[in-house]
């Protein structure tokens, strides 16, 4: 029966079928995976709880290198990410003008291509005697050994490539709510245009670039795609792992206990830069 | 150097010393999609050193782009700008010695009062120890030295709309510039902050420019007024002049209540003339229209009395009847419709020795001395 308190109770209901879908899709699993983790066994003969912590030790043991390079590589995706993303955002949202759908727009449309694809054809364009190697040898500026393909640059220029869209939007949602006449006053009270940018319009797209590094520092740092297409045996990430322990292997414990490394790795690291960043900033400090 | 007397706008191209800011045929014309759009078109102004100058008119009328053309954030299409004397085209905002007091305030969210109200004397690399003693002084002035370490979003907008005037103030610039500074306030805060702002005014000695659409407000502070239509100053003087003897049509229009009167020239006498004005009406003015011509006449509703008895022969004069009594207190506003058609409104002090002077549906005199009419140009 419809009522005030039917009414009072609708957001509850409304939110009850998002809870549903975290219990069902990621609560249950990460407990699966958590009691995989800690399990021994084989495929032939079955796994078993063993509360085996040893998992952990060889995760961490085994693969720690691949681990920090994983770490490194989401962090120099992440960082050029914003390099190249922050000043598309900030020309789209202060430059877009009647346009900035259309520009939206462009940036996605390499997106609508499959993600495989896309890293494959990075693969034909970089390769050693591709459409960018091969005149730059004929002309003499690079030496006939020079490759980009197989070498940390090429995985995380890849992953950048990949994940710039992730950074451009939540910097561009940001800056576009930023009110212009706050950049004018600070132009009218003596600041340069670069001080401009420094005290007012950066400190205050902050959020949106918190959101970006989430969004773009956490997928890049477990991807597998980029290193397995671009890279070369020294580029293994801790994605490729993960991949051929649970795939290849079958070692589903060493697997599962290797996801949960990772994923304290990442969470560590993001609520390190919350930290270091500031609750203030991190959050909206947008006056409206 | 010429000397500092107050010269006739835009009667020669050289800026007087003592004008603080000089506009001279200053226009701007903006390109849309559509084609060019003149916001501003030939303005020449001169505000004086420590003036509270009003920028009047409606919203559209170029007020707004003149002041930005003045702190500038536009630069004019053509015509000079002039600070202080010096031609200041091409001269960016952070190097124009005037300071500006937005709409929606401006206020960096990203920092307290006090760091919002240091910011441009830390660009100006003031040393620290003077910032926190003039920010000190700026957000007393403004009575919000409690407030320092708040952000804005905990402050009201009153507040707010203080912080944003401390934050300008604290610089000593050569001329504020105020754009509708209280447009987003309610009535009996903006009366407040008219008082407030009219008091720092006097304390600091700084230019005010003021932008507004408000006549009142401009009436109420500003020494002198510039009333903006179209792009072009329609009329520039004192309240009292704008507001008792309006230039244009426009003007009669845009400040206070104007009853509008159109008559007959029926005998011309040296610079005055006799206009008929229906059945009985008569009225003295000041004109060059000629005999037989007609003429568009103005008359504010406090001048005018309304009674029973017919007024003397020197007095300007119209027969009517009381339409609409409207009871205001300490006044009463009647409107009356007279023979010739128009509707005149009346305004009437209720002072001690006032009575109910009339009924609605009664027929009346209304009179006024002829230095209160004005012939307004065709």
């Amino acid at each position: 029966m419809p009522g005030p308190s039917g009414t009072s109770r609708a957001p509850y209901l409304l939110v009850l079928p998002g809870w549903i879908w975290l219990a069902i899709f990621f609560v249950l699993p990460i407990c699966g995976m958590l009691s995989v983790s800690l399990m021994t066994g084989n495929v032939i003969d079955g796994f078993g709880f063993t509360g085996a912590v040893g998992n952990y030790a060889e995760a961490l043991g085994g693969y720690w290198e691949q681990i920090l390079r994983s770490l490194l590589y989401g962090l120099c995706a992440t960082v050029l990410c914003i390099a190249v993303g922050y000043p598309m955002a900030y020309w789209i949202a202060f430059r877009g003008g009647a346009h900035k759908a259309t520009y939206l727009l462009l940036l996605l449309l390499p997106f609508f291509v499959a993600q495989v694809l896309r890293a494959i054809s990075w693969k034909f364009i970089l390769a050693d005697n591709g459409v960018v190697l091969g005149p730059l040898k004929a002309l003499g500026i690079l030496g006939p050994d020079a490759h980009v393909l197989s070498t940390a640059t090429a995985v995380v220029c890849g992953l950048a490539y990949n994940f710039l869209p992730f950074m451009v939007l939540p910097i561009y949602a940001v800056l576009e709510r930023v009110d212009h006449s706050v950049v004018e006053a600070a132009r009218d009270l003596f600041a340069s245009r670069t001080q401009a940018f420094l005290r007012v319009v950066l400190p205050l797209s902050l959020p949106g670039v918190f959101a970006g590094v989430l969004m773009v520092f956490v997928p890049t740092s477990s991807d597998y795609v980029n290193a397995a297409v671009l890279g070369g045996t020294h580029n293994t990430m801790i994605g490729n792992v993960i991949r051929t322990q649970y795939l290849v292997n079958n070692a589903y414990p060493t697997a599962a206990a290797i996801t949960f490394v990772l994923m304290a790795a990442l969470l560590l690291g993001i609520f390190g830069y919350a930290r270091a960043l500031g609750t203030e900033q991190v959050m909206e400090v947008q006056a409206r | 150097m010429a000397t500092t007397t107050q010269r006739e706008p835009g009667s020669d191209g050289a800026a007087p010393a003592g004008a603080a800011i000089a506009l001279h045929g200053v226009s701007k014309t903006f390109r849309s999609g559509q084609g060019e759009v003149a916001a501003v078109r030939g303005i020449d102004l001169e505000i004086q050193r420590g003036e509270f100058f009003a920028l009047l008119g409606p919203s559209g009328c170029g007020k707004t782009t003149t002041m930005r053309m003045i702190a500038g954030f536009e630069e004019p299409t053509s015509g000079v700008v002039r600070l202080a004397g010096d031609d200041v085209t091409g001269v960016p905002p952070n190097r124009r010695d005037v300071t500006m007091v937005f709409q929606s305030y401006a206020l960096f969210p990203h920092m307290t009062v006090f760091d919002n109200v240091a910011f441009g004397l830390r660009r100006r690399r003031v040393p620290a120890a003077e910032v926190a003693e003039r920010v000190g002084a700026a957000l007393d002035l403004v009575e919000l030295a409690d407030r320092a370490g708040y952000r804005p979003a905990r402050l009201s907008g009153g507040q707010q709309q203080r912080v944003a005037l401390a934050r300008a103030v604290v610089n000593r610039p050569a001329a504020l510039l105020l754009d509708e500074p209280l447009g987003a306030l309610d009535l009996k805060l903006r009366q407040a902050m008219q008082i407030e702002l009219k008091r720092i005014q006097r304390e600091v000695g700084i230019t005010f420019v003021y932008v507004t659409h408000d006549q009142g407000e401009a009436l109420t502070m500003a020494d002198r007024i510039a009333v903006l239509n179209n792009g072009v100053v329609e009329q520039l003087g004192t309240p009292a002049e704008v507001y008792e003897r309006p230039a244009t049509r426009f003007v009669a229009g845009f400040i206070g209540t104007s009853n509008l009167i159109t008559g007959t020239v029926a005998r011309r006498d040296g610079e005055h003339a006799d206009v008929e004005v229906g059945a009985g009406g008569h009225v003295r003015v000041r004109t060059a229209t000629a005999q037989g011509e007609r003429v568009d006449l103005t008359v504010r509703p406090e001048k005018v009395r309304l009674g029973t008895a017919e007024p003397g022969p020197e007095l300007c004069r119209l027969r009517g009847t009381v339409e609409e009594v409207v009871y205001l207190g300490s006044a009463t506003h009647y409107t009356v419709a007279t023979r010739a058609g128009a509707a005149i409104v009346v305004f009437q002090q209720n002072a001690h020795d006032a009575q109910n002077l009339a009924e609605r549906g009664s027929d009346v005199w209304l009179s006024w001395q002829p230095r209160h009419t004005y012939a307004l140009p065709g």
